[in-house]
Parts: structure tokens; sequence; C-alpha cells
């Protein structure tokens, strides 16, 4: 543990008690579906039964006249978007796109998909009354595999949809609709040249499944849409400035009419920024002149919000017999689900993004099937690629009898190397999240044991910067109350405000964090893209500055003398002649020298450092059952500086155990006709506390230097690594390759008696 | 609908009678006519813990009982884990391990923790892993959670023995 012996701070690298912690633990702090408003309605839905149909028509006449029945609503209640493109802070939507999603208009695209809602005086009789909404479909054939919804004879899901080559002209609207939604290339030297240099090539194709992101609250939104035209939004959400934005864009209301509330969140992990209930709450409410609340079931969750694509990838890298990779190529295709928006374009600039690759060439394929819209899931596209990658650098390891470790070490990505996408590293930490696996406790002692093997494997994820704002206020008694807008998913409302003490030089307990609403506090992006504690941690350090800054003029005043022979350090102004005061004491002089001191911060740097992780994990087989018991596993990540060592780990553990997950159980399971048949948890199979070991944790700290702190995001990378580093652990155990997620017990199985 | 029904039940000590339907679920009534909004709603099919309750001493997931079927129980939820302001063993165990990120499935574990120690104060890390896997985490890994109950569990062994 670097930090938290590092005598640089005194603040960052400790770890206090979270400031939300009391709340928490008690069942005291209010979730968005803990919201109870006077007159309050309760909403259900209406959602599709088929993964792919035309509506005929819909009659909702019985639904509105049950007695309780407060209002309905279909999409002829939202407002016409025509052909329109939103920036909605994390990448642009189409706005027909976005509310046919809400509430389906004239075809339903995936099973689960909304078609109705109904507010009503309880929730019995809201579901009741959604049952009796007659809808009439044309019921037609299902796409579900992502290379034949590509093949130019299959069902095509959107009139609307030609493909959108990056780089290229548009094509042109009278062209025949596609599902290939968009089309990306990536190139950097000479590929053909760089494979004839190889002495050793290895080329597979490998399918992954769509997952989910799992969160254990479901999404949820209350709305009151007021006489005076306002509407106030409670929910839980990763970003509430986005929901605002989205929820008057698909109104088509000013976003100065939306306020935003966010209530505390219970996981998102990307799942969290589309908006799916409040535009719905919104016209319940005005119909009905009432506030309602609605909220997902579980299967809901599964069956019509944000899971990450099934992917089917072929992959092809090169390398000389001294252990030099020389050339890669990747052809990937992700499902996008109903509308386009997977994360491909991530996916094309990860897939190679841990090596330093000479001669690449990557071509990606976003393409629409009759599944639920994707959206971001933890390092978006990452996990997917580097599954596929970082097992085939094994597989040359071996073929060249090269140690994994050290043929990773010798072609890491580092400072100067530039990506096949483009871009050129500044300083990461690739090579010490390698060194520091190579030098562990783990690594270094034998695994022995039948059926047992060991696999190592990294990952990368970009960290985004993005615009992020604060305030903070001095109290007379010496603390600070620090609004910020970053909504708080795993204790970063205390790794910013650790950030704020430590630079005016008091406690983390004498910050007050609170994240505020839409109407309160300065615009923040989406807690999303592992930014939080990097981006809104500027935007505290710059309002601790600002702080600074006005007690120096307010010392100045006291002591008579001018601003610049005052100086703030070490939690004090410091004057002539050895004059001072502490940071509590002049707070106490604020009321007699012009009243409250309030600092603001803000940030938008474009970028961060990327974040590199590498895991190493031991495993045991049942060749009788093929399932894969995990029996020790190690991460190693860079992140730059460790803020809270505990939620770093935190962080750490958490993705590696979402990646064993989806390495090891999670699918989305589909029958021939679309109907997704796992959508409840005992089904679909989350990792439960008696399915992982401990998860050791190695924070390395190479510091950003774009942060003052040096700061690198911690939440994504740490899903990357864990299905490659599990299907390499397996070969080692019992010789067979993996290419498929999951490495369920039937697919092991099934590998191992093809062996046989 | 049948007509609506008056239970009496005991929660965190405190008598009450709430009138409730019969179609609606223990955790329904909870948090919607009583406003005991701790225990939370993550799946309404027992699956992922996070409505957790003991009733009588056992730990049940509230949202697979019929509120009818709690008349005469002993309830205890996330509310009357601490005592006042005054946190319980376990509780100050999550805040101090850093065991909880998003916090939604806390009350659940800590409840399910309480029934744990209650009929083994003195678990092995298996024992843990055993008693709680029908509590579902999707942020933490369980790493800290399990760290947590063990701290809790030794502090309130150190405190039987003195």
């Amino acid at each position: 543990m670097a930090t938290a012996e590092n005598p640089k701070y005194k603040v960052i690298g400790t770890r206090p008690v979270r400031h939300d912690g009391a709340d928490k633990v008690t069942g005291r702090a209010k979730y968005g579906a803990d919201i109870k408003l006077t007159g309050m309605l309760y909403g259900a839905m209406l959602r599709s039964p088929h993964a792919h149909a035309k509506i005929i028509s819909i009659d909702t006449s019985k639904a509105a006249s049950l007695p309780g029945v407060r209002a309905v609503v279909t999409s002829a209640d939202l407002p016409e978007q025509g052909d329109r493109i939103v920036e909605l802070g994390e990448g642009a939507a189409n706005m027909r796109h976005l509310s046919a999603n809400i509430l389906a208009r004239g075809k339903v695209l995936y099973r689960g998909h909304a078609i109705a809602a109904v507010a009503a005086d309880n929730i019995h009789v809201a579901e009741e009354a959604v049952k009796l909404i007659d809808v009439k479909y044309e019921v037609l054939p299902p796409v579900l595999d992502v290379r034949k919804a590509m093949s130019p004879d299959s069902p095509v899901l959107n009139d609307d949809i030609r493909t959108e080559s990056v780089g290229s002209a548009p094509a042109s609207k009278d062209s025949k609709p596609t599902n290939i939604a968009k089309h990306f290339l990536f190139e950097k030297g000479d590929v053909a040249a760089g494979f004839a240099k190889a002495d050793v090539i290895v080329e597979r194709e490998f399918d992954t499944s769509m997952v989910h992101q799992g969160y254990i609250e479901p999404h949820n939104a209350t709305v009151h849409w007021n006489a005076d035209g306002k509407i106030t939004v409670w929910l839980s959400t990763q970003g509430s400035f986005t929901v605002r934005q989205q929820t008057a864009e698909l109104l088509k209301v000013p976003i100065s009419n939306v306020k935003v509330i966010p209530t505390e969140i219970g996981g998102g992990f990307g799942g969290k920024i589309s908006v799916y209930l409040p535009p719905v709450a919104a016209l319940l409410s005005k119909k009905s002149g009432r506030p309602v609340k609605l909220v997902m079931s579980r299967t809901n969750v599964f069956e019509a919000t944000g899971p990450t694509p099934g992917s089917h990838m072929k992959v092809k890298l090169g390398a000389t017999k001294d252990g030099t990779l020389v050339a890669g190529e990747a052809w990937i295709a992700f499902e996008a689900g109903a509308y386009t928006g997977s994360p491909i374009g991530p996916a094309c600039m990860c897939v190679f993004a841990c090596y330093d690759l000479p001669n690449g060439r990557v071509e990606g394929f976003d393409v629409c099937v009759n599944k639920p819209r994707t959206n971001a899931y933890r390092a978006p596209g990452s996990t997917h690629v580097a599954f596929a990658t970082e097992t085939l650098v094994n597989e040359i390891c071996e073929q060249i009898g090269m140690e994994p470790a050290e043929f990773r070490i010798k072609n890491a990505a580092k400072e100067g190397v530039r990506r096949v996408d483009g871009p050129v590293y500044a300083r990461v930490g690739l090579v010490e999240t390698l060194e520091a696996i190579k030098n562990s406790e783990h690594y270094k002692t034998p695994l022995e044991g039948k059926h047992r093997g060991r696999g190592i494997a990294s990952g990368f994820w970009f960290n985004c910067g993005l615009k992020s704002a604060a305030s903070a206020t001095v109290n007379p008694d010496g603390t600070v109350s620090l609004l910020e807008g970053s909504t708080d998913i795993g204790g970063s409302r205390t790794g910013i405000a650790m950030q704020l003490a430590e630079t005016l030089g008091i406690t983390a307990e004498e910050v007050t964090p609170t994240v505020g609403d839409t109407d309160s506090v300065g615009y923040c992006d989406v807690t999303g893209g592992s930014r939080v504690t990097f981006a809104t941690g500027i935007a505290a350090i710059e309002a601790a500055k600002d702080i600074q800054r006005q007690l120096v003029e307010r010392a100045a005043m006291i002591w008579e003398v001018e601003p610049s022979k005052v100086s703030y350090s070490e939690g004090g102004v410091h004057g002539p002649d050895g004059r001072h005061l502490t940071f509590k004491e002049i707070a106490g002089k604020l009321h007699a020298t012009g009243g409250a001191v309030i600092g603001r911060g803000t940030s938008s740097e474009a970028t961060q450092g990327g974040a590199f992780g590498t895991h190493c994990v031991d495993v045991e087989v049942d060749v009788d059952l093929g399932k894969v018991q995990i029996l020790r596993y190690t991460a190693a990540q860079d992140c730059g500086t460790a803020i809270h060592p505990s939620y770093v780990e935190g962080q750490i553990q958490g993705g590696a155990v979402q990646g064993i997950g989806w390495a090891l159980n999670e699918e989305y399971w589909y029958d021939d006709m679309g109907e997704m048949r796992n959508a409840t948890y005992l089904d679909y199979r989350i990792p439960t506390c008696y399915d992982v070991p401990m998860i050791d944790t190695i924070i390395v700290e190479v510091p950003d230097p774009q942060h003052p702190y040096g700061v690198r995001g911690v939440g994504e990378v740490p899903i990357c690594p864990p299905p490659a580093a599990i299907a390499n652990a397996i070969y080692e155990a019992v010789g067979v390759h993996m290419h498929e997620l999951p490495m369920s017990p039937p697919k092991v199985l099934a590998e191992i008696l093809k062996k046989q | 609908m049948s007509a609506k029904r008056v239970v009496t039940l005991t929660i965190n000590g405190d008598p009450v009678e709430v009138l409730c339907e019969p179609r609606q679920t223990l955790l329904e009534v909870l948090r919607n006519n009583l406003d005991l909004t701790g225990t939370k709603e993550g799946c309404s099919n027992g699956n992922c813990g996070a409505c957790t309750v003991l009733m009588d001493g056992r730990p049940v997931v509230s949202c697979l009982v019929l509120a009818v079927e709690a008349e005469g129980a002993e309830l205890r939820t996330i509310e009357g884990v601490a005592c006042g302001s005054h946190l319980d063993e376990v509780q100050s165990a999550f805040l101090e391990g850093a065991a909880l990120q998003c916090g939604i499935c806390t009350p659940g574990f800590i409840v399910q923790t309480e029934a744990l120690l209650e009929a083994n104060p003195n678990p092995t890390e298996d024992d843990i892993r055993f008693y709680l896997a029908g509590n579902l985490c999707r942020c933490t890994g369980y790493d800290k959670i399990v760290r947590a109950v063990q701290a809790a569990a030794e502090k309130r062994q150190t405190a039987a023995a003195n």
C-alpha cells in the first residue's frame, strides 16, 4: 500500500469513514424507490411479449375506465422527434430512436419494449389496468444473431438506418436500410508486411454473449409535472444533468423547466445513464396532475435496460521467435440491440491497446438485433476484446516458449507508443502492473494440484475527463460544506472531499460533501468513464484554491497589509512578522470581514491518463462437470494516486468479480423467438460470495501528470482482464482453449470431451 | 381483491397495527404502509436478499412473505439494528472496513449477518460465505464484506469475554 505510508500527503492516502456511511448502514439513506410524495400515484408499464412485431393497434379504453386509474399514456403522447441527433454528455443519440425506446412507436424491437403506461392509486390497480390494454401485433421474424443480422437477406429492424462509416461520406438516404449501423476502420503501419515478418501467427474466432450490469437497485423515477409547467424528477441516476437534458429533449420542453434531484443510487456500472422512466412518469403526471412513481421489476431490468453487447470477433496476432509482436488484425461485430449505439468504437481502440504493435488493422461493426438497446457497462467494449487478444498472446507465448509476463513486459504499451487508432500514450503504468504481478507472492508461489492452472491477463481503459463543477462554503466553525454534482455510486463524495481537505490543510471529517440537484450546482457530466475522482476532484481542488485566495484577502484586511504579503499554506494564512491564523481561526472571523467565503471550481479536461491493470488467477477445473472454481486471485492496477485506498481496492475487487461472473456464468439466454429465458437473478446467476475467494489487490501508483495529486480513474479497468486470465488458467489446468463466453460448465465440459 | 385486514405484530420492539390487503407482501407493507424504507427491494422474487428481515429471529426475504402471514410475529428490520444513535458492531465494521459501495444491499447483508452471528458467534470464512450466499452485492466483490463480518464477530467475542 504505497499511499498509506505516503508522507507527501496528510489526507490523501488515509481511510476515513465515508460521509454517507451512517445513513447507509442504518437504512436511512434515501434511494430512488424510497421517495414518497403527497398524493403520489404508482405507475406500471405494458411491455412487448414479442421480440419483433408491428403494432397494429393499441386500445387503452378498458384500462382507463378501471376505478383507481388516473392516467394512461402511449407513444402518441410523446412529441415527434424527427431526425434529430443530440449530444447527451457521453455520446450522441438519435432522438427518434431514444423516444421509440421509451415508448414503442409503430414497432416493437425486443421483448420487454415499453408500449404503454398507467398511473393508479396503488401499484396493484396499475398492474391490473396494464393487463386490460389490448394491443394487436403482426409478429415478425426476430433477428438474434449478429452475423445473420449483417447478411443482406436478414430482416431489417429500423427503416431509417444506413451504415455510417467513420471517416466516410454518409450513405444516401435512398439506399436500402440495413442492420449495420456503424463501421469503424483503424490502420497503422503495413499489416501484410508485418505478418510476413512473423515466425508465429495465431488467429481465432471468439463469441461472447450479451451480459447485464446487474446493479441491485432497479431503475426508478418519481416525477411531478407542476401546474406552472415545471417538472421535478427524483431518481437514482449516474448523471442528473444528462437526465435533465434527455427528459427535456424527449418531452420537447426547455431544460430550465426540468429539475432533477438525484437520490442515492444503488449501482449503475454504465446502465443508469440512459433515460427510460422519467419522460413516461412525467406524461402520467401531466395527465393526472399528481406526482407519479415508476419502478421497474427485476425482469424489466434484464429485458429492457442496458446490457452490454454480445459479440463475434476474429483476431489475429503475429510475433517473431524472439518474442516481438509484429502485427495484429481484428474484425469485431457487436450487437447494438434494437437501436444503434454499442461501444464498438472503444472496442476497436482497446483491442491492441496493451501492446506496442507496429502494424495493425482493426475493423468494427455496430449491428442492430432484436435485443434490448445496449448501454455502457464498465470499460464498455474493452472486456470483450481483452478476452480475445489476451488469450491469443498466451497462445503465442506457448508456441515460442516465452513466459507470458515476460512477453507482455517486452511488448507493453508505454509512454510514446502510438495506438492503432492514433493517440500516443503519455506516462502510463502497464509495465509497472506487470512487474507487480510478476513479483507478487501469488505469482512466485508454485501452484500444485491436479486440474489446476494459473493465468494472467492485462486490460486497458482510456478514462475520461469531461466537465465537473463544485462549490464550497466556509463555515464559521472551521468546517467546509462542499456541494458537487457527481452522483455518488461508491464513495466518491468522500474521495472528492478528501482532495478539498488536502488542499486546504484540514481533515476529511471537517468537510461535509453534498451531491446537489441540477438547480443548485454547476453542470457535471455523468458519473462514468472513471472520471469523478479525477475531474470532480479537480473542481474541488480549484474550489479550495479559490477559498485560499479569498482567505488571503481577508487576512490582509485584518492585518492591514497588502494581500501579496499574505500566503496560504499548512492549513492557514501566513503574513509578515510571523503573523498566522489557522483555517479555523480565520473561518471564525468571516462574519466580521465581509461575510461568506464561497469557493468555486470547474474542470473540463477532455481526457486523463489511461489506466492499465494486470490480473493473476488460479483455477481448478472439475473435469467431470466442467465447473471452474476460482482458487486465488490477485489484481494489480495503476491508479495514479490512491485517494482513499479502501475504495480503490473496492473498485478493483468489485470489477474483478464482475469480470469473473462474465467469464464463468453470466449470459443472456434467448430462445428462437427472442425471449430471454433467464431474466431473474437466480437464473442469470451473478457471483455470490460463495463463488469467489478474497480478491488481493496491488495498488500501483504512477501519477497522472494531468491531475494535481496524480489521480487516475480506477473504476473500469478491473473488469477487463478476468475472462482472459481465467481462460488462460483453464488452458493451463486442462489443456483446452476457450473461445466463448461464458465459460460455463457445459461449454468447458464440451471442450474437455472434444479433446479426449 | 379481498377485504383489507388488520395485522398486529411487533417491529423493532414496538407494537404495530397495520391495515393491509391480503395480496401485499411484507416488504411492500414495511416500505409503503409503514415507511420503513431501509429494507430494500432488488428483485421481489427472493433471489437477492436485499429485503432480508428477521421474523421471530429467523432471516426471511420479506418479498416472499405476505404481510398477513406476519400476524403476531416479532420483526427486526435494519432500522432496529442500531441502539438509538449507537451503531452496533456489524454496522461499525461495515463502515470502518469500507464494506459498502452503493449501499443498496447493505441493510440486507447487515440483517443477515446479525442472524449469522446469533447462530454462530465465531464463524470461519467459509461459514460466512455460505451463510451470506443468498445476499447479492454487485459492487464490492464481497471481499470487504466478509472481512467486516469477521471483524464484527471478533469485536463481539472480545466484548463478550470482558
